[in-house]
């Protein structure tokens, strides 16, 4: 296990980009960077990390790095990766690293995804995941929980906010039988750096799906980032675990907050704490109940049903 | 010449010839997704890479779109790279052809053109390429297997040019040209390695030299690098004439960006693209040797388009005919025509435009159709202006 | 009137050439208030330079330090310092 210390002080991605004050999806992009023993070349599928840090001329990046459209970053990577091993005698001798957002992966680029995963691509898929369409100004996606107010997801007398749970990523992954995939959140930072790490060795393709929270689009302070990564996990609402070759194994087994610990905290779910979307606030309850209760019978190698 | 052999002819459909020019162009690269009737194109790859015999990797891709990234994503790599796609394929990647030579990465895709749904028709016009015309690839159109095969290689030698760094498309109409076995002269593997050395570009994902590809150029950046890549096109004529010369030194065979027929004292002409250019060639030739003044242009070099040359050759005729094997509804006349008309606007003198539209989802362009276009062409008054018409198409 | 480069000087299809020039970029005028280290507290435990999104906390051989070209006061470091060694103050 990794020490503090012995992380590279070099920064691989550097300062001066345009990311929102305290913004979740630069820590999990300096970490993923920091956790890698090889050099990588990243592929950054268009959102939020993209464009701020790439603003012509000024870039924040101190590695390889391309962006493509918004859902062909599993594309383009796994046209990088097939040069690099036929460069390498059919071996990988750096890291690909491909970062999409919520919108980019769970979306528009699933298709591109479930396809690299497919062919068994050797890189590293990271999500960061904000839960919604974050740069283009807070729109749902595929990984928007239950009950969140966007703006195409508003609140009012016939909207309670996102109606239907967000997608199970981990399961897509695991689905296409890939040898590692785990939920990440930089607050539990050791485990973040281990797993990035477990996912960058393994010989093909690995999915990581890391909780971005969101300053602006949760509508929280900005100096509360961590903490809302450490409450996502201690509420159950984002469990940390890992697939390995199918078997289920859980991170951390926290002594569960209440969840209202969690969504008070928040603007996009103030809402549902008015008597008129109570049915709401106990659909998201449920949401997260359902998800700890089948990850829970999963890790004992049941099947859940729901 | 002691340089050139008697060549090797092979009967090949045009699909096989591609095949067997983009192995011997030692691309590094292939990915692609199946679509009639570039299908032989991707299946005689497959072929060819399994044998082991070639250092090309073929990744089977789950559609267009992620078929042009990864492309992309091996150009940028280093890679030389190659794809193939037909009319629905090429629209769903509409987006990556931007982003392509946006990029500027000297792709060579060959297009297998067929008309776009709907309603479905799986048979050659040119509408695909010509709904993406303006995606910034260079465009050349094969009038059949031969050039098709030669142009492939070419193409490579052009696109990777520093002074052009462009994506190519060589467009080959579906079935006629994909299909149709021919005799192809090929070239020794050797000659077609030294005409096409291995590409070492300056400019790519290399952990020595950390570039960031991709980045977001707001309204302060943006026109320069489109004008960079209008640059490019203007450079293309020159390497263009640079690459075709050394490669008729190897070959004996010539290639322009237009290609005259009887055009000197025509009256009528028929401009085209693509196979039918072919018959119409023949069926003018046959004209003429029953006195009657008319011609022909084949089109070859379609983007960049050669405004100038094309305006020089066609401007004196009384009537000028386009065969537009594409529409642009809603329009005036085509998009062929339009880039004719447009050459010629400049010219004092002018020609009546008569825009065919004839030949679409793969109806045949017959001798006695061509020829009787070419007699109303006769029979035309001789005025200026320009109109569209529907020739072959029931009421 | 800045003198922008033209299409003849700019690297070519938009590439950057230099690794991390945003460093260029200073976005330490974006905060409104700013964070202060007390560095008599400081174990030099580094969680603020871990989650610092910028960066802008530089390593040193017994303590952190800010870098305030970048520093945009989010306040993150001040939140999670374990010894509240971080205080944020009022930007002048």
């Amino acid at each position: 296990m990794v020490t503090l210390k012995e992380l590279q002080v070099e920064e691989l991605l550097g300062p001066g980009h345009r990311l929102c004050m305290g913004c979740g999806a630069g820590i999990i992009a300096r970490m993923t960077l920091k956790a890698l023993t090889r050099p990588a070349i990243v592929v950054n599928a268009t959102g939020c990390l993209e464009v701020a840090t790439t603003i012509y001329p000024y870039t924040a990046w101190g590695v390889p790095w391309v962006h493509g459209l918004f859902e062909n970053n599993s594309a383009i990577a796994s046209g990088i990766e097939t040069i690099v091993k036929a460069n390498n005698g059919g071996k990988m001798d750096r890291d690909v690293i491909v970062f999409g957002g919520d919108g980019a992966t769970f979306d528009i680029g699933l298709q591109a995804l479930s396809g690299a995963f497919e062919r068994r691509h050797d890189f590293v898929y990271v999500c960061y995941d904000n839960e919604a369409y974050m740069n283009t100004g807070i729109q749902r996606s595929g990984a928007t929980p239950e009950g969140a107010w966007t703006t195409t997801t508003p609140v009012g007398a016939a909207s309670p906010g996102k109606v239907g749970p967000k997608k199970d990523l981990i399961a897509i992954g695991v689905a296409h039988h890939i040898d590692y995939a785990a939920t990440a959140s930089t607050a539990y930072w050791s485990d973040f750096i281990t797993k990035m790490q477990k996912a960058a060795a393994v010989e093909g393709p690995a999915l990581i799906h890391a909780i971005s929270p969101c300053p602006l689009g949760w509508r929280f302070p900005t100096d509360q980032t961590i903490q809302m990564g450490r409450l996502a996990v201690q509420t159950r609402y984002f469990p940390l675990y890992e697939v390995e070759r199918g078997k289920y194994k859980l991170s951390v087994n926290p002594h569960p907050k209440p969840l209202d610990d969690f969504i008070k905290m928040q603007g996009r779910f103030k809402h549902l704490f008015q008597p008129q979307y109570a049915d709401e606030l106990n659909a998201l309850r449920r949401e997260v109940e359902q998800r700890w209760n089948a990850l829970q019978e999963l890790c004992q190698g049941k099947t859940p049903t729901w | 010449m002691s340089k050139m052999q008697k060549p090797e002819l092979v009967a090949m459909t045009g699909s096989e010839a591609v095949a067997k020019a983009v192995i011997q162009s030692n691309v590094d690269f292939i990915s692609a997704y199946p679509i009639t009737p570039q299908t032989i194109i991707v299946e005689r790859l497959s072929d060819l890479v399994a044998t082991g015999e070639t250092k090309s990797k073929f990744i089977n891709v789950e559609s267009e779109h992620s078929a042009l990234s990864a492309c992309v994503g091996a150009s940028l790599a280093g890679g030389r790279v190659f794809t193939a796609t037909s009319s629905q394929g090429l629209a769903l990647m509409h987006e990556v052809l931007y982003l392509t030579s946006g990029l500027r990465c000297p792709i060579v895709m060959a297009v297998a053109n067929r008309a776009l749904s709907a309603p479905i028709n799986i048979h050659g016009d040119h509408s695909d390429m010509m709904g993406s015309r303006d995606c910034g690839w260079i465009q050349l159109y094969a009038e059949n297997g031969q050039e098709a095969y030669d142009w492939v290689i070419q193409a490579y030698a052009i696109a990777e040019d520093e002074r052009v760094s462009l994506p190519f498309t060589v467009n080959m109409d579906g079935y006629v040209v994909t299909h149709s076995v021919e005799p192809i002269a090929l070239i020794e593997d050797s000659v077609v390695g030294k005409f096409l050395p291995t590409r070492h570009p300056q400019i790519k994902l290399d952990n020595q030299n950390p570039i960031t590809f991709g980045a977001l150029a707001l309204p302060d950046f943006y026109s320069e690098f489109k004008r960079q890549q209008e640059e490019a096109m203007r450079m293309t004529p020159e390497v263009f004439t640079e690459v075709t010369k050394d490669f008729t030194q190897l070959t004996g065979r010539h290639y322009d960006r237009m290609v005259p027929y009887e055009l000197e004292d025509a009256k009528v002409g028929i401009v085209s693209l693509g196979s039918v250019s072919g018959t119409v060639r023949w069926v003018a030739k046959n004209l003429r040797k029953k006195g009657l003044p008319v011609g022909a242009l084949k089109i070859s070099l379609y983007r960049p388009f050669p405004h100038e040359e094309v305006s020089k050759l066609l401007e004196n005729l009384d009537v000028l005919v386009v065969l537009e094997r594409s529409l642009s509804p809603g329009s005036h006349c085509g998009p062929l025509a339009s880039d004719i008309v447009c050459s010629l606007y400049n010219r004092s003198e002018q020609p009546r435009v008569l825009d065919v539209v004839a030949g679409l989802g793969g109806r045949d362009l017959s001798p006695e159709s061509i020829e009787q276009i070419y007699r109303t062409g006769l029979e035309a008054t001789k005025t200026t202006g320009l109109e569209m018409e529907f020739v072959g198409v029931r009421e | 009137m800045s003198a922008k480069p033209g299409w003849r000087t700019l690297t070519r299809g938009g590439v950057i050439t230099k690794p991390r020039s945003s460093r260029e970029f200073l976005t330490g005028d974006w905060r409104t208030k700013k964070p202060i280290l007390q560095e008599s507290k400081c174990t030099n435990c580094l969680f603020c330079w871990l989650w610092c999104p910028e960066p802008a906390i530089l390593r040193g051989p017994k303590t952190v330090s800010f870098d305030y070209n970048y520093c945009k006061g989010c306040g993150i470091c001040s939140v999670e310092c374990p010894v509240h060694a971080i205080t944020m103050v009022e930007e002048a």
